[in-house]
């Protein structure tokens, strides 16, 4: 009895130090490859630290199995605590229709705008003045990645930007080397044709087709030398049939392929199988050309509720995602960047520090998926898959229909 | 039926009609209501979210200037055409085959349907591997000694709707065997000795005798094919991917792709309302010939 006594009164005294009683918060993600549920548990150790509780609502598959998960559930009126997302439009319908909760309240509690850099990030969550995302952290696309030794071997210096490494491609074919690796999913041919237009035509053609949706410049000479930078990447990806991102970087480690074309999230593979940043493999942003880099990356969302436990719970994880406590661990374990420029990374390893110092000079691109619909890159995607796929498909054919979806792109 | 002039015609076989009231709710509910919403959505502008702004025929214009449509249908009515073809073929005669009174039927009957128990995604990963030049057919009969030996249809723009025909065929030509069995089955024993008699060769036999008085069961067959084909969608998930480039492509994942990818209601809408299209058009004259056209004689 007496045990029982203590026992009770311990809870009491437990439960009167907690601010607030607990609370069981949903949140729905897609991330569940090792690296990525490391990250995200970095998020629920810090939103538990609160007194609340996580639960976690990991959905199995990539964004196209989650994404109509997530948005049937909260049009379903169903809606979970909080879910990660697209950072970009393909939320805005649900923000317009009146589903979505704003923590613009938290965000100037804060200070958000004072630390959260770059600016876009949060400018990409507004919507009439409302803050309706959370930024959780940076992913870039534009990098050129190279397996050191497979240049040194074969008696040829290591390039050091995208002229360099195409001169350096017949000598690689001799040797029955792929120069360009790549997977064959759709995203990675859309990503790659973005990378092109931001690091050969640079950050103001980017802008221009894509955030003005100029068709005519679409169609005219500066976005032609995309096309034909394309048509180049095409002829130096025969060869490689691999379908994930990640075997292709396989091919890269193996020294079966030279390099390739991916986001920073590539950087683990690497480093995984015992490689060394700038010394086994150098990391070239903007593909050495133009070094401007995407800063887009994931999201969270609040759905709306009506019971208050719960909208405080959000409002504490909202806190937690940007706090810097949770920024270092959380992007360390993901590979990614963090969303605010006064925390300091552990070790950074040399791709990092370029990245961080391409962001902190401002050399930042907005991402495809905040300047246009996700049909608009559906179209775009599709274009591309044809023309990576068919060495008969000219440069000129594929800007003509480039330019269509441009001009009728929203 | 002859309930007309009988004042308790509507009551005749009320248990039945209760039993059957589910499944006609079910009918009108899911099939026909939902329907109608597909399509009356499919003239619309919806996005993420329906919405009711009228477009007219717009998403339908699109939908036939839009390649990836184009080559989708194809590839399904060559796919349709072939599998339609090749199924029944090799579905009868493997029937025909094992009907020859063998040892090890019940193995061999096993065997052949086994396939069909797998699912279309688990068919379609094992032939992904089977077809791979890496470590499929192509690897093991170079290691046999055939250096020049080149099998991977999966990696070729043109060859490979072929591939995934082969896996296919791998999965439903077992059914379509069982179902030819049972038919075979189902021929009197008496109709053989009649054309033994006659002296008319087997081959004959089956031809001309055996294979119309099969009618029935040959169209359940066709069937169930024709639905399999017209919702082929996993297994190219699985083998392909709808690669290289467009080539492997097929209208259902235009539509799932258009409406969860691509966040485009409308336009995923108005490609299954021409599915539909499609399969009324197949299905109405079947009917009529099958069902309209005994009645009048």
């Amino acid at each position: 009895m007496t045990k029982f006594k203590t026992y009770a009164l311990g809870m009491l005294t437990a439960a009167a130090a907690q601010p607030a009683l607990a609370t069981d918060l949903e949140v729905t993600h897609w991330w569940t490859s090792g690296a990525e549920a490391a990250a995200i548990g970095v998020i629920a150790d810090g939103f538990q630290k609160s007194g609340n509780t996580w639960v976690d609502g990991a959905i199995a598959g990539a964004g196209g199995v989650a994404r109509p998960l997530i948005t049937s559930r909260i049009t379903g009126g169903d809606p979970m605590g909080a879910t990660q997302f697209t950072h970009g439009q393909a939320m805005r319908e649900l923000i317009e229709a009146g589903f979505m909760r704003d923590v613009t309240e938290v965000a100037e509690a804060q200070g958000w705008k004072d630390q959260i850099f770059p600016q876009s990030l949060l400018d990409s969550c507004t919507f009439e003045g409302k803050l309706y995302c959370v930024p959780s952290n940076i992913h870039s696309q534009q990098w050129l990645w190279l397996n050191n030794a497979v240049f040194t071997e074969n008696g040829l210096t290591v390039p050091q930007n995208w002229d360099e490494f195409v001169a350096a491609a017949p000598t690689l074919r001799e040797k029955g080397i792929i120069p360009l690796a790549q997977g064959q999913q759709p995203w990675q041919k859309q990503l790659m044709f973005s990378v092109l237009m931001v690091s050969i035509g640079g950050p103001e053609l980017f802008e221009k087709v894509y955030g003005e949706l100029d068709a005519d410049y679409a169609a005219g000479a500066d976005v032609a030398k995309v096309f034909t930078a394309a048509a180049e990447a095409r002829d130096l990806m025969t060869g490689s049939n691999v379908q994930a991102w990640n075997e292709a970087a396989r091919l890269v480690i193996d020294g079966r392929a030279a390099g390739q074309i991916m986001g920073d999230w590539i950087q683990g593979e690497f480093t995984q199988s015992g490689m060394k940043a700038g010394e086994d493999f150098s990391c070239l942003p903007g593909l050495g050309v133009h070094e401007y880099i995407t800063a887009a990356g994931d999201a969270f969302y609040f759905p709306k509720v009506d019971d208050p436990e719960i909208i405080a719970a959000q409002d504490i994880l909202a806190g937690v995602i940007v706090s810097p406590e949770t920024q270092v661990d959380f992007t360390m374990a993901k590979g990614a960047l963090p969303v605010r420029r006064d925390v300091e990374l552990r070790d950074p390893t040399p791709c990092i520090e370029k990245g961080m110092e391409i962001l902190k000079a401002g050399h930042i691109v907005e991402s495809i998926n905040t300047m246009v619909s996700p049909d608009t890159v559906g179209r775009v995607t599709d274009l591309m898959v044809e023309f990576f796929a068919d060495p008969g498909f000219t440069p000129e054919a594929a800007q003509a229909e480039f330019a269509e979806i441009i001009a009728t792109a929203d | 039926m002859s309930q007309s002039g009988k004042p308790t015609g509507l009551f005749k076989n009320l248990s039945a009609k209760i039993a059957a009231i589910p499944m006609v709710l079910t009918a009108l509910v899911v099939f026909v209501g939902c329907s109608v919403w597909t399509i009356v959505y499919s003239f619309t502008n919806s996005r993420l979210l329906p919405s009711t702004k009228w477009v007219g025929l717009d998403q339908y214009e699109r939908l036939w200037g839009t390649r990836r449509w184009l080559i989708s249908i194809e590839n399904l009515a060559i796919y349709g055409i072939l599998m339609l073809i090749l199924a029944l073929v090799l579905g009868f005669l493997l029937a025909a085959l094992i009907d020859q009174k063998i040892r090890f039927e019940d193995g061999f009957r096993t065997i052949f349907l086994y396939p069909y128990a797998l699912s279309f995604i688990v068919t379609g990963l094992v032939w992904q591997w089977l077809l791979n030049p890496e470590f499929g057919i192509q690897n093991a009969v170079r290691s046999l000694g055939f250096e020049s030996f080149t099998f991977d249809p999966l990696y070729n723009t043109n060859t490979v709707l072929y591939g995934v025909l082969i896996a296919g065929l791998w999965h439903t030509s077992g059914l379509v065997m069982c179902l030819m069995l049972a038919g075979l089955r189902g021929i009197d024993e008496d109709v053989w000795k009649a054309t033994k008699i006659d002296g008319i060769p087997a081959w004959k036999t089956y031809l001309l005798v055996v294979i119309p008085m099969m009618r029935p069961v040959f169209i359940t067959t066709l069937v169930l094919i024709t639905s399999a084909i017209i919702k082929l969608y996993d297994l190219v998930i699985a083998q392909t991917g709808g690669g290289p480039g467009l080539a492997s492509e097929v209208p259902a994942k235009f539509v799932f792709d258009m409406m969860f990818v691509s966040q485009n209601l409308a336009q995923g809408f108005a490609a299954s309302s021409m599915m539909l299209v499609a399969v009324i058009v197949v299905i109405i004259p079947w009917a009529y010939l099958e069902f309209g056209g005994k009645k009048h004689g």
